[in-house]
């Protein structure tokens, strides 16, 4: 009986599996079976054998990972700078999302949100291209201002110290106004009643803010902070690529898990080592995406992802 | 008192919030300005915001030789035309089969797609595989391809999708369509506004593309726009590390430094000219993925 209604299932949605059948074969092909290929972080990987081919050795190519020492740096960094840009970037378009609700008419509100969201339609490319117009040591902008100043000017892609600061600014700035859109949206939507009854209450605007908008705005940033949380073992390999490249100098302060797996593949050829180190980060972020999900749920059910 | 806390919280914002789109803005004056401004300046006194002594000579140089700018151009805009239309034919046939609510297996596909976000084999085999097993290396393939489906533009395909009234669709199937025609005669024309935004995200990603590019492609011929930008910033420098290294003074016979600034205006001209005119989209995608949560 339950073979039967399958059937019929099966001849009513024809058209509609038709329709799907793009799609599934495309993730099948480009998600589905690449996950079957994580066997080769446990192959010795020769040409000749391929994929399911090659011998196997172990755990050997995790082990060098892990032994090499570029396994702590490159976690470490891709946690630490996600930590970062979580915490700034939020901070800064919430207050940007907060002003430009509160401040201006239709126009100023209409240009200034323009210029915000302007630099996320460039590529990192351009983004890499500015940076060095700005930081270089020769003929950079910051040390031709240092210089007019009679400053000694730095030396700043020779220098790792640096680093931390630039990314996190640059990451703000090319995601201040995708964020501050979608924050300045659940401003929007809070009722306006509510800030009609704090008026009538006698509250100023810092009182207003303080006490009405922030808490009606929370529910939203917990929510696009945790997801963002779930996602803090993938480093934003355009931007980390086009920011430093192949500088080695730089890598102790700027390696994530994505350029290394990137380098040890093209770079190296080392392709056991960097499905290893791919496969760790699989598995990693996994296990976040999981553990907060679950705190999602915990909050509020329906905003969890599954 | 209550005037005065307006006032100061006004001028708080406006000051900020001026401060934040000048910096915003300053980067593309810098770099605009440094591609009219004479090489022989930007040596001795480094990039400026207003360009001391102006000189068109780096556009001239670049239009002198345009052939493989051309041919970078071409490749994005076919790149970005085919990969935009694939795209959105793909996402909206995969997300109206999934938004009907009379489709049993809808929630069991859904999870099919949306798991690929949570779990991936990483980058090495998903590399071979295109490389070693598809061929798809120095092909067009190879920057369309890997790109056409995303999962987030699928959900908010289908959640737009979910909010057209289930009643057109009853009425069409009384009236004899199949599922197929439904999809095209009524659901597509309903759908302008996701399709318009999805499209437009495609398409800035495809413009933007060069990740793809630098995995998959050495052939000059096929390089996008924003790959050959990142091949000849890097290749300028090399060029100018050598002469040094050689021993010569930096001659201004290429001046590569305006010439630089003046390839990213080119490459980055359209999406500049274009977003005063499809920001609302992004925008609106942006407040219905808001509001959907």
């Amino acid at each position: 009986m339950k073979g039967h209604t399958f059937w019929s299932d099966l001849k009513n949605y024809k058209v509609l599996l038709l329709m799907l059948l793009p799609a599934v074969a495309f993730f099948l092909l480009f998600a589905y079976i690449p996950m079957a290929g994580i066997v080769i972080a446990f192959k010795k990987y020769d040409y000749a054998g391929g994929i399911f081919g090659s011998a196997w050795n172990g755990l050997d190519n995790f082990r060098f990972f892990f032994e090499s020492g570029d396994a702590w740096r490159v976690t470490r960094n891709t946690a630490l700078y996600n930590i970062a840009f979580i915490a700034v970037n939020n901070i800064l378009q919430i207050f940007a999302a907060i002003m430009l609700f509160e401040v201006g008419g239709k126009w100023f509100r209409k240009l200034t949100q323009s210029a915000l969201f302007l630099p996320y339609f460039i590529s990192w490319v351009v983004v890499g291209a500015i940076a060095y117009n700005l930081l270089n040591y020769d003929i950079g902008t910051v040390n031709a201002m240092l210089r007019g100043l009679g400053l000694e000017p730095v030396d700043i892609y020779n220098t790792p110290a640096y680093w931390p600061y630039i990314l996190v600014l640059v990451a703000a700035w090319k995601s201040l106004g995708y964020g501050t859109v979608m924050y300045l949206a659940a401003i929007t939507g809070i009722d306006t009643e509510m800030y009609e009854a704090a008026e009538i209450d006698g509250a100023n605007i810092f009182q207003r803010i303080m006490k009405v908008t922030i808490p009606n705005l929370m529910p939203t940033v917990i929510i696009l902070v945790l997801l963002a949380v779930g996602n803090i073992f993938r480093g934003d390999f355009g931007m980390f690529y086009n920011m430093i490249g192949n500088n080695g100098l730089l890598f102790s302060a700027t390696d994530v898990i994505d350029t290394f797996v990137f380098r040890s593949l093209i770079t190296s050829n080392d392709i056991g080592m960097s499905a290893a180190a791919g496969v760790f980060q699989s598995v990693l972020g996994f296990a976040t995406i999981m553990t907060v999900n679950y705190a999602v749920r915990k909050y509020d059910k329906d905003r969890a992802l599954f | 008192m209550k005037q005065l806390d307006r006032k100061i919280f006004s001028a708080i914002g406006y000051v900020s919030l001026i401060l934040l789109a000048v910096l915003c803005i300053f980067p593309f004056i810098l770099v605009v300005s440094s591609s009219l401004t004479e090489e022989t300046k930007i040596v001795t006194d480094g990039y400026q915001f207003i360009p001391t002594a102006f000189s068109t000579e780096a556009y001239s140089i670049l239009f002198k030789y345009p052939q493989e700018m051309i041919n970078a151009y071409l490749v994005t805009i076919g790149v970005t035309a085919t990969g935009t239309l694939l795209g959105l034919f793909l996402t909206s046939m995969t997300a109206y089969a999934l938004s009907r609510k009379d489709f049993k297996w809808r929630n069991k596909f859904s999870f099919f797609f949306f798991f690929t976000t949570l779990f991936s084999g990483g980058l090495v085999p998903w590399y071979l595989l295109i490389v070693n097993y598809l061929d798809m290396k120095d092909t067009p393939m190879a920057l369309i391809v890997p790109m056409v489906l995303n999962v987030f533009y699928i959900i908010v395909m289908k959640s737009f999708m979910s909010s057209i009234p289930e009643a057109i669709v009853e009425s069409a199937k009384i009236d004899g369509a199949g599922d197929f025609r439904i999809y095209v005669r009524l659901i597509l024309p309903l759908s302008k506004p996701a399709l318009a935004t999805i499209g437009l995200f495609l398409a800035l990603a495809y413009w933007n593309d060069w990740y793809n590019a630098l995995l998959f492609i050495s052939n000059e011929n096929l390089m996008p726009l924003q790959y050959y930008l990142y091949k000849m910033l890097g290749n300028m420098d090399g060029m100018r590390k050598a002469m040094m290294g050689a021993g010569a003074v930096v001659t201004t016979a290429i001046p590569t430094e305006s010439l630089k600034m003046a390839m990213t205006v080119v490459a980055t001209g359209p999406i500049l000219l274009a977003y005063p005119f499809v920001q609302r989209y992004f925008v609106q995608g942006l407040t219905i993925g808001a509001v959907k949560g």
